[in-house]
C-alpha cells in the first residue's frame, strides 16, 4: 500500500483543524471586544446549569416534540463522533479498524452508532418537514428569510449526507468483510444491524467497485465532517459548541434583578454627599468619561456577545414574546442575529484594518435595531425563561435603552412626562407627595 | 368601613419609641390609583384583623424607581433607589411587605447592592406565611364554588419565583383554581411591565392586554385573580374591551381575602 493517501489525510486534517481553530481565534477575539463582567462567582451552580441545561438539555423538552427530535440528533452527534477518532487514525495510519481490539464492546458501539444514524436521519427528516412544509410561526418571522432559512436547511442536508455516507460506507465495509475469501485488510469486526440491509445492493457486484465505493464513502465522510467544522463559524450552528460556555457563563441573579450601573452609582453618591467638593480634581483626569448604555457592541459586555454567537435562531424566545406576539415588530431573536451580524462586521473592519477598528458610520442601533423595536418590551422576561441555552435579549435591549434615555434623552414623551414627575413629586404620575397618605381617610 | 382602619406611619411609631414587625410598602399605585387603593385597604383590613403591627412611610415613601430603571433612566432609578435607603435604614426597616411586585422586586434584588438590605415579601407570601402561623384564618365565604383564575405577574413569578403563594391562598377560599392555557413561567405579560404602563403601545395587531384577557376568558373563570396592581388595571380594561366586565370580575388576592371575611 502506498502511504500516499495517509500524507493526503494528515494535510486535510491540518488544513481543516488549522482553518477552524482560525477561526474560533477570530471568534474569541471579537467576544472579547465586549466590556468585562465578572462570571467567575459560584463555580458550582454554574457547572450545575452547565451539566443539567447544556449537556442534560432540560430546557429543550419543554417544547416535548422540537424537544425529543432534538435529543436524538444531540445524542447521535455525540456518540457518532466517538467513531471519528477511530476514523482519524485508520486514515493516519491506513488501518482497518484500529478500535476493534475492544471485540464484543466494539460490536456494541458500531451497533449503536448505526441505530442512532438511522434515528437522526429520521429526526433530521422531521426537522426538515417541521421547517419547510409545516406552517410553523417562529421560522416563518421576518428575520429568518434569506440566508437564515438557508442556514438552517443546509445543516439538515449535511446531517443527512453525513449519516448517509457513514451507512453506506459500513456497508460496502460489510460487505468486503464477508467476501468469500477475504478481501485486503477487511477482516471480520464489528456488528451492523443497519447497514447489513443496506449491503445487499452490493451482491454481484466487483470486489474492486465496492472496495471503491467504500473508499470514496470513507473519504467523503471525513470531508465532510471538516467541512462542516468549518461551517460553524458563519453559521447558527456554532451553538453546539458554544453552548456548554453560554449556559456556564449565564446570569445567575433573579430574572427580575436588572445589573445597578457602577458608573452611575459612582455619580449619585458624588451627588448625595454633602461633604463632595464640586471643585475638586478628578482622580483621573485623563479618564474617558464611561458611556451609559449601548450603542453598539463594544458597548455591551462579553457574555451578552458570547450569547449572540451561541443563538441557534429556534426562535422560541420570539414566539413567546408578548409584544411579537401581538403583531409588534419587537423579536427577541432579532435582537441576538443583529447583534451577530454587527459583531462580525465590527470584526471584519478590525481584519482589513490591521487589528484596529476604524470607525465606520454604523452602529447596533439604528442601522440594526430600530428603536421602535427597543421600546416594545415589556420585560416581562418570557424570552429568557424560553431560551434553550440561557441567552438574555432582555440584557441588550435593557442597555440600549440606557443609551437612548442617558445619552440621548430620547425616550418617548410619555415616558419623558413619566419620569419627570417621579424626579419631581414621586411618583409616575402627577401626585403630590404629600397626598401619598390621603387613601387612609378616603371611601 | 375606611373610618375604621388604622394605618400608622413610621414616624408615628417611632415617636412613641416601637418598631413595627413590618413596613408595608404601599407603592405609588396604592398611593393614587382610584382602583389600587382599594387593593391597599383591603390589605390593611387584613392587617387590622390579624392585629399585625405594621406602618408604612406615608408621605415619607417615594416610587422606588423602577419604571425609571426599565424605561432605562438608571440615574433617575439610583436617585429614587439611594433616598429611599436613606429614610429606611434610618427607621432601621428589617422586613417590608408589598401589593405590588415591581416595587417587590425592586426592593428585593436592586435594592441591596445600593445599601439596602432588608426581608422583602410580596403580600401573597406575607398572607400565606400569617395563615401558616395560625395569625390569620380564610374562610370561602362568598367565594366558595366560585372559579377563579390567577394571572402570575411577571415580576412576581418568572421574576422571582414566586408562584405558589398566591395561589394556595386562592384554595383556601374552597374556590376552584383553574389554570389558563400559559401559567406560572410560561404566564403571558399583560402588556404593563418596562414602562409599558405609562406609554401607549408600539404598533401592532393587538394589545396586549386583550391576548391576555381572552386567555383568561376562555377557563370560563367567575374571577380573574391578580397580584398586581398594574395587571390588575390591565386585565380589567381587558374585560371591558370584551364587554364582560359585569360577568367576570378582576380581583387583587387581597381583595379576595378581605372580601371572603367581610372586612
Amino acid at each position: 500500500m502506498s502511504i500516499l493517501p495517509n500524507i493526503l489525510f494528515a494535510v486535510l486534517l491540518i488544513v481543516g483543524v488549522g482553518y477552524f481553530a482560525k477561526n474560533v481565534k477570530k471568534l474569541i477575539r471579537n467576544i472579547k471586544l465586549g466590556q468585562d463582567v465578572n462570571r467567575s462567582d459560584n463555580p458550582s451552580e454554574r457547572w450545575r446549569n452547565m451539566a443539567m441545561i447544556a449537556l442534560g438539555q432540560s430546557k429543550m423538552v419543554k417544547r416535548p416534540i422540537a424537544g425529543f427530535l432534538h435529543i436524538i440528533v444531540y445524542v447521535g452527534f455525540v456518540i457518532i463522533n466517538i467513531e471519528v477518532i477511530e476514523i482519524i487514525i485508520d486514515g493516519l495510519f491506513g488501518t482497518h479498524r484500529v478500535l476493534s481490539f475492544m471485540g464484543g464492546f466494539y460490536d456494541v458501539l458500531i451497533g449503536s452508532f448505526e441505530v442512532l444514524a438511522l434515528l437522526v436521519l429520521v429526526a433530521v427528516f422531521a426537522f426538515w418537514i417541521r421547517r419547510n412544509i409545516l406552517k410553523i410561526q417562529r421560522f416563518l418571522n421576518p428575520e429568518m428569510k434569506g440566508f437564515p432559512k438557508n442556514d438552517a436547511n443546509y445543516i439538515l442536508y449535511f446531517e443527512v449526507v453525513l449519516m448517509t455516507l457513514f451507512l453506506l460506507m459500513n456497508a460496502a465495509d460489510l460487505h468486503l468483510q464477508n467476501v468469500d475469501g477475504g478481501y485486503g485488510h477487511f477482516t471480520q469486526v464489528g456488528s451492523f444491524p443497519i447497514s447489513q440491509f443496506i449491503a445487499p445492493i452490493f451482491d454481484g457486484m466487483n470486489s474492486g467497485t465496492v472496495y471503491m465505493i467504500e473508499r470514496a464513502a470513507w473519504w467523503l465522510h471525513i470531508v465532510g465532517i471538516l467541512i462542516f467544522l468549518n461551517y460553524l463559524y458563519f453559521s447558527k450552528h456554532l451553538h453546539i459548541l458554544l453552548a456548554f460556555p453560554n449556559t456556564y457563563f449565564a446570569n445567575l441573579n433573579p430574572q427580575g434583578q436588572f445589573d445597578n450601573l457602577e458608573s452611575v452609582t459612582n455619580e449619585v453618591k458624588l451627588m448625595m454627599d454633602p461633604t463632595a467638593d464640586p471643585f475638586a480634581a478628578p482622580a483621573n483626569p485623563d479618564a474617558v468619561p464611561a458611556k451609559f448604555g449601548a450603542s453598539d457592541v463594544q458597548d455591551l459586555n462579553w457574555v451578552q456577545l458570547l450569547n449572540a454567537y451561541t443563538c441557534t435562531e429556534c426562535g422560541r424566545c420570539t414566539s413567546s414574546c408578548p409584544a411579537n406576539q401581538t403583531g409588534k415588530k419587537l423579536s427577541p431573536r432579532k435582537i441576538m442575529m443583529d447583534t451577530r451580524d454587527r459583531l462580525e462586521e465590527v470584526g471584519k473592519n478590525i481584519d482589513t484594518n490591521n487589528g484596529v477598528f476604524v470607525p465606520d458610520g454604523k452602529s447596533l442601533l439604528n442601522d440594526h435595531i430600530t428603536t421602535e423595536e427597543l421600546w416594545a418590551c415589556t420585560t416581562c422576561n418570557a424570552c429568557v425563561e424560553e431560551c434553550p441555552v440561557n441567552i438574555s435579549p432582555l440584557s441588550i435591549i435593557m442597555d440600549m435603552r440606557r443609551y437612548l434615555v442617558m445619552e440621548q434623552s430620547a425616550a418617548p414623551m410619555e415616558l419623558n412626562n413619566m419620569m419627570t414627575n417621579i424626579e419631581n413629586n414621586g411618583a409616575p404620575w402627577q401626585y403630590n407627595q404629600m397626598d401619598r397618605l390621603n387613601w387612609k381617610n378616603e371611601n | 368601613m375606611s373610618e375604621n382602619i388604622s394605618v400608622p406611619t413610621m414616624a408615628e411609631m417611632m415617636a412613641e419609641g416601637k418598631q413595627p414587625e413590618v413596613l408595608f410598602w404601599v407603592g405609588c399605585a396604592g398611593s393614587f390609583d382610584d382602583r389600587a387603593k382599594k387593593i391597599t385597604k383591603a390589605f390593611v383590613k387584613i392587617l387590622n384583623r390579624a392585629n399585625i403591627s405594621f406602618a408604612v412611610l406615608g408621605t415619607e415613601e417615594s416610587c422606588t424607581g423602577d419604571p425609571a430603571k426599565r424605561a432605562g433612566n438608571e440615574f433617575l432609578f439610583q436617585m429614587q433607589a439611594m433616598t429611599n435607603i436613606e429614610v429606611m435604614n434610618a427607621y432601621e426597616v428589617k422586613k417590608i411587605v408589598t401589593a405590588c411586585p415591581h416595587c417587590f422586586n425592586t426592593l428585593k434584588n436592586e435594592y441591596p447592592e445600593l445599601g439596602g438590605n432588608y426581608e422583602v415579601v410580596h403580600h401573597t407570601q406575607f398572607l400565606k406565611s400569617l395563615l401558616d402561623d395560625g395569625r390569620l384564618a380564610i374562610e370561602g365565604g362568598q367565594f366558595k364554588g366560585k372559579k377563579i383564575t390567577f394571572h402570575d405577574p411577571c415580576y412576581l413569578g418568572r421574576a422571582n419565583n414566586v408562584y405558589e403563594a398566591p395561589r394556595e391562598l386562592i384554595q383556601k377560599l374552597d374556590a376552584e383554581l383553574v389554570e389558563m392555557k400559559r401559567s406560572r413561567a410560561n404566564g403571558l405579560c399583560c402588556g404593563a411591565g418596562g414602562a409599558q404602563m405609562f406609554k401607549e403601545p408600539e404598533k401592532g395587531n393587538k394589545d396586549i392586554n386583550i391576548e391576555r384577557t381572552e386567555e383568561a376568558l376562555e377557563t370560563k373563570a367567575d374571577i380573574i385573580a391578580a397580584g398586581c396592581p398594574f395587571c390588575n388595571t390591565m386585565m380589567t380594561d381587558g374585560t371591558k374591551f370584551k364587554e364582560k366586565e359585569d360577568t367576570v370580575k378582576v380581583l387583587d388576592i387581597a381583595e379576595l381575602i378581605a372580601n371572603a371575611q367581610d372586612l
